[in-house]
């Protein structure tokens, strides 16, 4: 161990809320070889990037860290407020060193931010990374190929780089994906961890910890979760009489750090989220080794990316969405779901009627509220988070303790609904 | 009768309200797409009895020539919403919604569509809308779309969703990696969902031919609207203009019927304009013509004609406008092409507004506010609408400094009564007018615009008549 818990957890917040991203552009200094590239929430294939020789930076808003007056200048009232503090960060200098900024295809606000930023920062590479929401092989899976390449080809024109010659960039790519794969693979068992002891740890411990590595690369964050890994092999703090509950909705602005930390104090042990998904998009590790790594990150993007409200939900095979969330609720042992959302967020919002009444159909309790990055009044959410807490330890999960019946979350909805009408 | 609305002192001897109060004449065009709609309308209440299958798709990006070629019928969710915000009730069909557990916050097309639903699905005329056989979310220019298809794959359960993801034109340009991509979802998911649900085989001669009655219907939409160069305009290009995209927009682009009334549209305007006249308004004929605006973003629906009146009490024409291009932007000189199907279809749904990217819509507005000789431009922002609302104050500032024209910025919303505020946009308004008017007095307007010269080679601006009238030239 080179630091002790309180250091490590110290530093990854110091990183995680550096809002001049000045441990990337430390490591940028360091050669003139390495690029920074910006990308906004949920997921990019950050393998692409690393092997590329750049690294991909986070950029998930200013949270409550810093007072919004140019951002809000641009925007309507009842935008998000996610771009607000991306539109600050850029007119304050904060993105001076990056050379690229991609965009992924989530929402209407993120998409049209790409645009403000082809206005904004002409010189610099811009990309709208649409992700494909057909996720057949030949056309979803060509399609995104391309997008990928173009990405590259993008980086390289503006950077004024030759091409790697094609062995050595499948060399470096699948090196990419091992490392990529080894800190997803770090990262669910510290979730695991958490789940069967989630006092060793707060969230908002571990909060800091998971996004610090949207803003180093991936080499120092791997070393970060396997220091964080051994100190929680050994008991730490106190088990409280706390529920368990999944979080919700949190998957692109991101909740202040005081919200996180009111639900904890409201009864809860947070024991799986959705806070930074991207780090956590694809499920299981994308193949190595292989003679087309670019084709294994595709495959990877069709067959194994996680649910989100973001992804078009086709029939796949794993479920729908209200299935795997369920699933998620009974493989981490949760006694509920906050449904936690940033105000203005449409794809998070009109996900949640469907996925509350699935999860209540499911015999899983559920709250619901809104946020915005900068919220700083968490007297109400305690009270709301307060009492869910104490009426599941009152009264339990609300399951009578059999196994809910698989066929109840199947979209049922147009039942309650014909009955109302 | 209306009354004649007082001009206000910065007005004062130039502006005359809407003047002329008159019977309501039904032009022929009129009469046709009253009688087009109906038959929609009637073919959908007894589509069960008919077999005819149903549609339900969004009008960014729609296949109609498609749907044609299938002989099925088109449903537009966003249609029938806007049509229950024009008559008043779209407020409690909202209202049911959220009480189902839809945000406040989030898109009141969708809340509206999920209330209509939940109180049996009667259209705004009344009579029951059949349920889908088929919904076809294709995907353009709005994210929410897909959200929204998501909850009516939820209402109606079992219905088969064909998916037609449109690639963002975020670049300014549709590449080929673009085109092959919606061309092979058409191919390998829509057409055989299509044809599955239809029982018909594709037919690639009919969808030809209906994409040349498109192309027939687009060129004469495109000259229509390039009528409202001419000062004075002879219609009003957003309030009226909602009106004459109704056809292309609601499944008759592509039919015989759509290139009929869009050629009898044609004569009646350009006869208008050959007439030197102005717009007709819900009162009657423009007397004058004062300011001509170009307006980005869609109109409020709840409050259609208070809306529209704000604008021709003080002589405002909207020239150009960007949500008329919602259904397809043909200024460009983009047409379907039948000799190149399924190509022309994916191209066609990348080309509409709300799917070009932020910095070809200022380009584009900008050609606007020049080509239409606009003395101001005017951004209504729609708290519903992400896709149009995001970045609009970018829009806005750009405009501003690229041609020192006026502008101004309202909010409304689509459907949603609660977020129409008359004294807050009227207050707006009226400070936009009165800017403009003082633009004009001083002869600092038209930075942007060249003078063009007379025949006796002086330099006049032929957009310019409160100037020339008032001996400022």
């Amino acid at each position: 161990m080179h630091r002790t818990f309180e250091k490590l957890i110290s530093e990854c917040e110091h990183i995680a809320f550096d809002l001049q991203f000045s441990h990337a552009k430390a490591w940028k200094r360091a050669s003139s070889e390495r690029f920074l590239a910006g990308y906004l929430p949920i997921y990019i294939p950050r393998e692409v990037i690393h092997a590329m020789g750049g690294l991909p930076v986070g950029i998930m808003g200013t949270g409550d860290r810093m007072q919004i007056i140019k951002g809000d200048a641009y925007y309507q009232s009842y935008i998000c407020h996610l771009p607000r503090g991306v539109v600050e960060l850029a007119m304050s200098g904060a993105f001076a060193e990056f050379d690229a900024f991609i965009f992924p295809s989530i929402c209407d606000v993120i998409r049209n931010l790409s645009g403000m930023f082809q206005i904004f920062k002409p010189d610099v590479f811009v990309k709208y990374l649409d992700l494909p929401q057909n996720f057949l092989p030949s056309v979803g899976g060509a399609y995104y190929r391309r997008e990928i390449e173009t990405t590259v080809e993008g980086i390289l024109s503006h950077r004024s780089t030759v091409p790697f010659e094609n062995e050595v960039w499948v060399e470096r790519l699948n090196h990419s994906i091992r490392l990529y794969n080894e800190n997803r693979a770090l990262i669910e068992r510290i979730v695991t961890i958490r789940q069967e002891y989630p006092w060793r740890v707060s969230a908002v411990d571990w909060y800091n910890v998971l996004r610090s590595g949207l803003a180093m690369p991936v080499e120092e964050h791997n070393n970060i979760l396997y220091e964080l890994e051994a100190y929680l092999q050994d008991d730490r703090g106190r088990p409280l009489d706390n529920i368990r509950v999944v979080i919700s909705g949190a998957f692109c602005e991101q909740p202040p750090v005081g919200l996180i930390k009111t639900i904890e104090l409201a009864g809860c042990y947070i024991v799986d989220d959705d806070f930074m998904l991207g780090s956590r998009w694809i499920e299981g590790d994308i193949a190595e080794d292989t003679s087309d790594p670019l084709g294994a990150i595709v495959d990877a993007y069709l067959q194994h990316s996680t649910f989100s409200a973001s992804l078009y939900e086709a029939a796949p095979a794993s479920g729908t969405k209200v299935e795997r969330l369920a699933s998620l609720v009974k493989s981490r042992k949760a006694d509920g779901v906050i449904f936690a959302a940033p105000s203005f967020c449409d794809p998070a919002l009109l996900d949640r009627p469907e996925l509350q009444l699935g999860l209540e159909r499911a015999g899983v309790r559920t709250i619901g509220f809104q946020y915005s990055e900068n919220t700083g009044q968490f007297k109400v959410i305690k009270e709301e988070v307060g009492a869910f807490s104490d009426s599941i330890k009152l009264w339990g999960s609300g399951a009578d303790g059999s196994e809910p019946d698989s066929h109840m979350w199947l979209p049922t909805v147009i039942e309650d609904l014909t009955a109302i009408a | 009768m209306s009354k004649i609305i007082a001009p206000p002192p910065f007005l004062k001897g130039a502006a005359k309200a809407a003047a002329k109060p008159s019977e309501v004449i039904k032009e022929r065009s009129m009469l046709l797409q009253k009688q087009m709609l109906g038959d929609l309308f009637h073919d959908l209440t007894t589509a069960k009895d008919t077999g005819r299958k149903v549609v339900y798709t969004f009008v960014p990006g729609n296949l109609s020539e498609l749907i044609l070629a299938f002989d099925m019928l088109p449903v537009y969710p966003e249609i029938n919403a806007l049509q229950w915000g024009m008559r008043k009730k779209s407020g409690s069909l909202i209202r049911d919604a959220e009480k189902y557990g839809y945000s406040e916050d989030v898109c009141t097309y969708v809340k509206c569509d999920v209330g209509m639903f939940l109180n049996g699905n009667i259209g705004p005329t009344g009579e029951k809308l059949p349920p889908p056989d088929l919904l076809l979310l294709s995907y353009t220019g709005c994210f929410t779309f897909l959200k929204w298809f998501e909850n009516l794959q939820k209402l109606y359960p079992g219905v088969p969703t064909a998916m037609l993801h449109t690639p963002y034109a975020a670049d300014g340009v549709i590449t080929e990696d673009m085109v092959t991509y919606m061309v092979r979802q058409l191919e390998e998911d829509v057409i055989p969902k299509m044809e599955m649900v239809s029982g018909k085989k594709f037919n690639p001669e009919k969808l030809s031919r209906h994409l040349g009655l498109a192309s027939e219907s687009e060129d004469w939409i495109s000259k229509i609207f390039d009528l409202t160069k001419i000062v004075p305009s002879p219609i009003d290009a957003y309030f009226a203009g909602v009106y004459y995209i109704g056809p292309i927009n609601a499944g008759f682009r592509g039919a015989e019927s759509a290139v009929e009334y869009y050629h009898q549209l044609y004569l009646e305007v350009a006869e208008r304009a050959r007439e030197g006249r102005t717009p007709v308004t819900p009162e009657g004929e423009l007397e004058e013509e004062r300011f001509r605006l170009v307006v980005e973003g869609p109109p409020n629906w709840t409050h259609f004609r208070e809306f529209w009146k704000l604008f021709y009490d003080m002589g405002a024409v909207v020239v150009a406008s960007s949500y008329t291009k919602v259904g397809g932007l043909f200024d460009n000189g983009f047409r379907h092409d039948p000799d190149n199907p399924l190509e022309s279809l994916a191209r066609y749904c990348m080309g509409c507004y709300t799917n070009i990217s932020l910095p070809e819509r200022v380009n584009l507005l900008e050609g606007f506010i020049k080509d239409y000789k606009a003395d101001g431009f005017l951004i209504n922002s729609i708290k519903s609408c992400n896709s149009f609302s995001a970045g609009q104050l970018l829009i806005m500032r750009e405009l501003e400094q690229r041609l020192g024209v006026p502008v101004s910025f309202i909010e409304s919303d689509l459907v949603d009564p609660r977020y129409f505020s008359y004294a807050n946009i009227k207050n707006r308004l009226d400070s936009f007018f009165q800017m403009m008017d003082q633009r004009k007095r001083v002869g600092g307007r038209h930075q942007f615009s060249k003078p063009e010269q007379t025949s006796s080679g002086e330099q006049c601006s032929m957009i310019l008549p409160v100037l020339q009238q008032e001996g400022a030239l």
